[in-house]
């Protein structure tokens, strides 16, 4: 099975040993793994400010790079809630591409949801020394139906506990560039996000977007809370959690 | 009601340093009535609800296909039963409808019960100009009208105030000793308002629904106020959208089991009021003369357009209240009507895009909205044709449009993106330095950094260190 792994803008700048634990827990799970060099943005930003334009040059570029694979996983529910429910709307007007694009996005998948629905893994090389508590990011839980998925494999994971923090279902206040139009709303949402993650006990946040992760931790640091750890899914999952 | 959304981010700021403000919010509010109507819903069975909201929405969609004949149906019926159908282009035509009325019937006094649409029309200024008093005797809207204060909220109107305050503002206004219970409060209010009901020539109601196979108004609520106002009066006028009409009382049925549940988390409210014409010789109460005031206020531009599922809306206030945007700055901030990811719809496409620039970007298109709306309206589709709309009319800040443009441009040259990302990684990197996080950006990212710390970049990208790796295997 031919995986091409869209690792997503976010992790490439920011936080590349998330792509790596992507790469470890596909290769773990049996697939081969493909990782299209040329690879950039799936489009978002300009897709959510309005412009289409930019998002569909974008867009076309994804399509070219992964048609050929069997799966595009990304270890975010974000950009694959894009392109699995947001490209073919995007591509409406584009008769000539809606059929390539519809076949792609039927083939698209969220990290977890891969490997809980699709390779159906069982076990996962993780360790993991202390309780946890899990963040809903908005995308993959309401476009995808990511949920049960990230909590059944963290249950996996030896040594690790998992408890609930109350409404962790409800946004942590990123919304792509409504972070930066909107800042203090956004910080604002942030900080009731970071209240109940406190309030739940856990040792580290754990969540399949690095958007939300950037916008949480931003905030738990600027609360002065030093001592919470945010970490991605996968980098637990992978066992690549450590400092 | 005073248009003040083109200032959505200064009012949000002024919102977010309100001390007494969010603590009111945060209280019970918004997420309070979501968290009833969760525990509703799951009483009802989430999935029996779902198959419920597909039927509401069909129901919205029928009507709003053929609202023409609808409306005029229900003109036919309403008429039969001896009530007077109106219509209203624009709110300053229905003020002036509702004032001839007045002039008509020698009206000095009106007792209100909920209307959003006398809101929009500002009816309570341009009667008391004509001389007319309007009471609001909804509790909440009572209470907002003491205050001199505008709505916050579509059916809690008052919800950010705190007890406290409300005590304060009824010692005021009723010049007596304040009060400390609730019960106590609601008791004084309800003398105040007794008085107004007995006295008063006029009711104006809102309406909820309009049934087009009978004629009928419906209005639901829980104070009983709506009862009062539609029955004891002598001349009642029942002001609202056009796209409020629906075929059928099974129709009706439906909707109204969507509305409580979505809106409070009842099962049904406390009253429920239909209104069929004015008191006929058979009926012991009821008004001698009974009007509606259909109002289009910007309505039929939204037909036919991807908008239009927004004509759905059946008022239930659940998207505000599920909205983290709202329950952070609550709903004063959206400077008109309808607060929430409805206002961020609604305000801009009756009010013009142009004095609402901020509403369709005021949200993370999070979708709780759209995943709990009793008639399924896909509220972050609409918001982001909106914003669509605003690039394509070049309403948007000519550097964001810059930005977005340039990072597409980038994003499509791969190499020359790996250059700069690269570059990006390593010179964030640096100046985080060991701190591994930034406490100040530049440029759009100064917005980011006002409430948050920027957590640094590992300092390669991904992609550079994969070929490495690739490479060295």
């Amino acid at each position: 099975m031919r995986v091409g792994l869209f690792v997503t803008c976010l992790v490439d700048l920011m936080r590349p040993s998330i792509g790596f634990a992507a790469v470890k827990l596909l290769e773990a799970a049996g697939c081969t793994v493909y990782v299209p060099p040329t690879q950039t943005c799936c489009g978002q930003p300009g897709y959510n400010s309005g412009d289409r334009k930019s998002a569909l040059a974008l867009a076309e570029k994804v399509l070219a790079e992964f048609e050929a694979c069997d799966y595009l996983v990304a270890p975010s529910g974000s950009c694959a809630g894009m392109i699995r429910t947001h490209y073919p709307d995007l591509f409406r007007g584009e008769a000539f591409l809606l059929d390539r694009i519809g076949r792609l996005a039927e083939r698209t998948y969220e990290l977890c949801d891969f490997l809980v629905n699709v390779v159906q893994v069982e076990r996962v090389p993780g360790t993991f020394g202390g309780t946890i508590t899990y963040h809903d990011s908005c995308s993959g839980l309401r476009e995808l139906g990511v949920k049960n998925q990230p909590r059944r494999l963290l249950r996996a994971v030896d040594g690790l506990t998992l408890t609930e923090m109350a409404e962790c279902e409800q946004c942590c206040g990123f919304g792509g560039t409504f972070a930066v139009k909107f800042g203090s709303v956004s910080a604002a949402i942030a900080d009731r996000k970071c209240e109940n993650i406190e309030a739940s006990g856990a040792d580290a946040v754990v969540l399949g977007d690095l958007g939300c992760m950037l916008n949480i931790e931003g905030r738990l640091r600027r609360r002065g809370n030093e001592k919470m750890k945010v970490l991605h899914v996968a980098e637990v999952l992978a066992g690549e959690a450590g400092d | 009601m005073q248009l003040e959304s083109m200032h959505f981010k200064r009012n949000a700021a002024r919102a977010l340093a309100d001390a007494t403000l969010q603590a009111n919010l945060r209280k019970f509010g918004a997420a309070g009535l979501a968290a009833l109507r969760a525990k509703a819903v799951e009483e009802f069975g989430a999935q029996a609800f779902d198959t419920l909201r597909t039927a509401g929405a069909e129901i919205r969609d029928r009507a709003l296909a053929e609202l023409d004949a609808y409306i005029e149906r229900f003109e036919q019926e309403a008429t039969r039963r001896g009530a007077t159908v109106l219509y209203a282009e624009t709110g300053a035509e229905a003020c002036n409808l509702v004032l001839e009325i007045c002039g008509r019937h020698g009206i000095k006094k009106a007792v209100k019960s909920k209307s959003m649409l006398s809101e929009e029309a500002n009816l309570n200024e341009v009667l008391v100009a004509a001389g007319v008093v309007p009471i609001e005797t909804d509790l909440g809207e009572y209470i907002i009208q003491l205050a001199e204060e505008p709505p916050s909220h579509i059916i809690a109107p008052a919800v950010h105030k705190s007890k406290g305050e409300v005590a304060d503002l009824f010692a005021r206004s009723h010049r007596k000793p304040p009060k400390t219970d609730i019960p106590q409060m609601t008791r004084e209010a309800r003398e105040v308002l007794r008085q107004h009901f007995l006295t008063a020539d006029l009711g104006i109601s809102g309406g909820n629904f309009l049934i087009a196979e009978t004629g009928s108004g419906v209005i639901v609520t829980n104070e009983g106020n709506g009862r009062m106002v539609t029955t004891l009066p002598r001349v009642h006028i029942c002001v609202t959208g056009i796209e409020k009409v629906i075929p059928t009382l099974e129709d009706f049925a439906t909707l109204l089991r969507l509305l409580t549940r979505s809106a409070t988390g009842q099962a049904i409210s406390s009253y429920v009021s239909m209104f069929t014409g004015p008191r006929s010789p058979y009926d012991r109460e009821g008004p001698q003369h009974m009007y509606f005031v259909l109002v289009d206020g910007g309505r039929t531009s939204l037909v036919g357009t991807d908008l239009e599922p927004m004509l759905r809306c059946i008022r239930c206030g659940a998207c505000m209240n599920h909205c983290p945007v709202y329950r952070a700055v609550g709903g004063h901030a959206y400077g008109w009507v309808y607060p929430g990811p409805m206002g961020a719809v609604l305000t801009p496409s009756y009010v013009g895009l142009e004095n609402a620039l901020d509403l369709p970007n005021a949200s993370t298109l999070c979708n709780q909205c759209g995943v709990v709306c009793p008639v399924r309206i896909p509220l972050p589709d609409l918001m982001r044709n909106l914003r669509e709309r605003e690039v394509e009319r070049g309403l948007r800040p000519k550097s964001e449009i810059l930005a977005l443009r340039m990072w597409s441009w980038l994003a499509q040259r791969p190499w020359l993106y790996a250059l700069a990302t690269r570059w990006a990684a390593r010179a964030l990197r640096l100046r985080a330095g060991g701190a591994k996080r930034l406490r100040k950006l530049p440029l759009a990212g100064k917005e980011w950094t006002l409430g948050r710390d920027f957590p640094a970049p590992q300092g390669a990208t991904f992609r550079e260190l994969y070929a490495r790796r690739r490479s060295s295997s």
